[in-house]
């Protein structure tokens, strides 16, 4: 075991299956020499060489459409989006190209590539450096949709995505890179150095996917989340007293539901978390799935805390994020209706 | 300077040399004359190369002669197969034409006047190496001699033999083992593709090249430029086909940037040696193809091939040319048929006749109807003989996870 932050347990994953997978890449925008401007793929240039491991020109479509010519070669690229605000200009190559290879060629070709991108606010990021889009994905089909909340699961997940034979999202809360964030920005953050969950081993290991974990048990409430808002929703369960079991979904689409289902059926009360604008968010998803699988379980309407549906804006980023006081609200809310 | 001494501006929207009813003029095609055209040195730096992509190399002549330095040589047995997958291509898209038409199949794009680009362009690549085609580069499959057309036509039918499983429209093939990979229908997509493609054979030492296929139209998107730009800085094993058939359904070549340029000389400016060859020339295509193809394989990295020819038929089933170009285009386009001029060549050099020609013909439709016959025996999209529904859930990933189970439930199946 080794102490890293979510960081360096995603750079370990790659260093593993680099070293594991002779089919496997790396490449993206300054992921090369410079090993990438959040530093996830610091030395593995160096280490495995400039053809595994490469800079591409600033072009997301052409980053995603040569993974897709790779994987059919038979390569398994990991390919990184700087940001997930930046992706959109791949959305053709991931939409109607990844997504649909295997059953557009009824398995003939396949596309077995791993595209991560750093998401989420909370950085001072503004507009362009801050967005959760995670719908977009989870709405299309034949893409896998990834979402972890601490290093040992980045690790264990990036490890499972790269192993996997279908196109995976895996998107990284840039946030929680360094330390886990409750959502009180005016404390000091608690870096993974101090944290068990920073406990990483150094070796191969997987995290399945469609396995969500109960990441705080409790009996009042289900709160349903995943990334920075599993912290978030931590802070308000201590803060507001009330026992709130925390359901850390980790792969959004395909998802565990049994996990999800059987929470809320044990509590009767369900709280949705999510950092992504409100309207047509995963939530709305995984709202009406609680609503068709328990609801003559439910002791109170679902109650869903989101982001705002503006822009995510600069100066006003405590505003706009969903903290802990938010969500505070929101369990004492279904906790008085019944 | 003053208001009122400035001229209006204008918005200059490119029309075609003809509409209906009129005579298209092609000298905007600036043609050079048959093997005027020099051949340089497989290794000759791209920006010494400029002068190809505004010239026209070609080999055959209008009398069908061979001529210049792009001539391949090719052995007489070489040339009639070439002749036969030109011909095959075509009986085949005129049989499948007429099937549409019976509604035995919901849709069809045939490769009219185009067949030669496919033709030779198959016959000069070696096994291996991989095709990222478009919806019309048909001929790339049935040029070769262990073509599969049962299959091939029990996917036009979407029948219980479809290889597809009836998940795309008819025409949308993807054979790996033939080095033909799955056609998408959105456009450009595949042609970064190949680039990726040809860039994982390099990083794997391998010795295979890819071929990424685009038309004159959708040169526009980005993943055109994106392929250039990536296929130059990494030097990829790939050679990057526009063929340029005048016509994007109904919108003009000039629409898509063509006018007083060429799509060729898109390439040199991203650094990539760039040809413009007359595509409806068997020989040309050949030559032009072994270049490309050569260079690749010594690690000399893309080359561009701006294939000029004419989409004689219309765009789709669904689309009528005659609403927005003159019906006589094709007979009046200097670059003739490819099927013609090669038949043409064999004659002159004594290694065929207007007989033989008859018989090949005869032969090769023989071949497409027992084909047509096999297949139907397996139903079509009509009949209803079609894969089960069930089997829409298969291959969406590469197990069919719980909410598709699910969904599989409820539709009974």
């Amino acid at each position: 075991m080794a102490q890293m932050t979510m960081i360096q347990a995603l750079r370990s994953a790659m260093d593993v299956m680099l070293d594991r997978n002779p089919e496997v890449v790396v490449f993206g925008e300054d992921v090369g020499y410079f090993g990438g401007v959040f530093r996830c793929t610091e030395g593995l240039q160096a280490k495995y060489g400039k053809t595994r491991v490469f800079d591409t020109p600033i072009s997301e479509g052409g980053i995603v459409g040569v993974a897709v010519g790779m994987g059919a070669y038979g390569l398994r690229p990991v390919a990184e989006i700087q940001f997930a605000d930046y992706f959109y200009p791949a959305s053709d190559q991931l939409v109607s190209e990844a997504a649909r290879l295997r059953h557009r060629s009824a398995g003939d070709f396949t596309c077995p590539i791993t595209v991560r991108m750093p998401c989420g606010g909370g950085i001072y990021g503004g507009q362009t450096h801050s967005q959760s889009p995670e719908a977009l994905f989870t709405h299309v089909c034949g893409l896998r949709t990834v979402l972890p909340s601490n290093p040992y699961d980045a690790k264990g997940l990036l490890i499972s995505a790269i192993e996997n034979d279908d196109p995976v999202i895996f998107l990284e809360p840039k946030r929680i890179y360094n330390g886990p964030f409750d959502g009180h920005h005016d404390k000091p953050v608690v870096p993974w150095s101090k944290h068990p969950l920073g406990e990483v081993p150094e070796g191969y290991y997987t995290v399945p996917l469609e396995s969500a974990k109960i990441f705080r048990p409790g009996q009042d409430v289900t709160v349903i989340a995943y990334g920075t808002m599993v912290w978030v929703a931590e802070a308000a369960a201590n803060e507001s007293g009330i026992d709130a079991e925390i359901v850390d979904l980790r792969s959004l689409w395909p998802m565990d539901l049994d996990t999800m289902v059987e929470s809320v059926k044990k509590t009767g009360r369900c709280v949705i978390v999510h950092e992504a604008t409100r309207t047509s968010g995963f939530g709305a998803e995984l709202l009406s799935l609680v609503q068709e699988h328990c609801f003559y379980d439910l002791e109170a309407p679902i109650v869903r805390v989101t982001g705002w549906d503006t822009p995510y804006p600069h100066a006003q980023e405590w505003a706009y994020f969903p903290g802990p006081e938010r969500v505070g609200e929101a369990l004492a809310r279904v906790m008085e209706a019944s | 300077m003053p208001m009122d001494r400035r001229s209006p501006l204008r918005l200059h929207v490119p029309e075609p040399t003809g509409r209906p009813g009129q005579l298209t003029d092609f000298s905007y095609l600036h043609l050079s004359p048959a093997g005027a055209v020099r051949r340089p040195q497989l290794d000759t730096p791209v920006q010494k190369t400029g002068d190809l992509c505004y010239a026209l190399v070609r080999v055959l002549d209008d009398d069908g002669q061979a001529k210049g330095p792009w001539n391949p040589k090719l052995s007489p047995e070489v040339l009639k197969q070439g002749l036969r997958g030109m011909v095959r291509t075509r009986v085949f898209d005129a049989r499948m034409l007429v099937a549409q038409r019976q509604k035995k199949i919901s849709f069809y794009m045939q490769s009219l006047g185009e067949e030669a680009i496919g033709t030779a362009h198959s016959m000069a690549l070696g096994p291996g190496d991989m095709n990222f085609p478009t919806y019309r580069q048909q001929s790339l499959l049935l040029a070769r001699d262990d073509a599969p057309m049962v299959e091939m036509i029990c996917q036009l039918l979407s029948n219980e033999r479809d290889p597809l499983k009836g998940r795309q429209l008819p025409v949308m093939y993807s054979y790996k083992k033939l080095g033909f990979f799955s056609i998408s229908g959105n456009l450009a997509t595949q042609f970064i593709q190949a680039v990726g493609w040809a860039m994982a054979s390099a990083i794997k030492g391998d010795t295979r090249i890819a071929s990424g296929w685009i038309g004159d139209g959708s040169t526009a998107e980005a993943d055109f430029h994106t392929a250039l730009t990536f296929a130059h800085v990494y030097r990829a094993p790939v050679i990057l086909n526009v063929v340029n058939n005048q016509w994007a359904i109904s919108s003009f070549q000039a629409i898509a940037g063509g006018e007083g340029s060429t799509f060729a000389a898109r390439g040199v400016g991203c650094g990539i040696a760039s040809l413009r060859v007359d595509g409806n020339d068997f020989l040309a295509v050949y030559g032009a193809s072994c270049w490309a193809a050569e260079r690749a394989r010594r690690n000399l990295g893309p080359t561009l091939i701006e294939w000029l020819t004419y989409r004689a038929g219309a765009h789709s089933t669904s689309d009528d040319p005659t609403k927005y170009r003159p019906a006589d285009d094709w007979e009046r386009f200097p670059l003739g048929d490819p099927i013609e001029r090669l038949k043409r060549h064999l004659i002159a050099i004594g290694a065929w006749s207007e007989e033989q020609h008859a018989a090949m013909q005869k032969e090769v439709e023989a071949e497409v109807v027992a084909a047509q016959k096999e297949a139907e025996r397996f139903g079509s999209l009509a009949d209803g003989h079609l894969f089960s529904n069930s089997t829409m859930f298969d291959d969406v990933f590469e197990d069919v996870p719980d909410h598709l189970r699910r969904q599989r439930r409820q539709l009974g199946v």
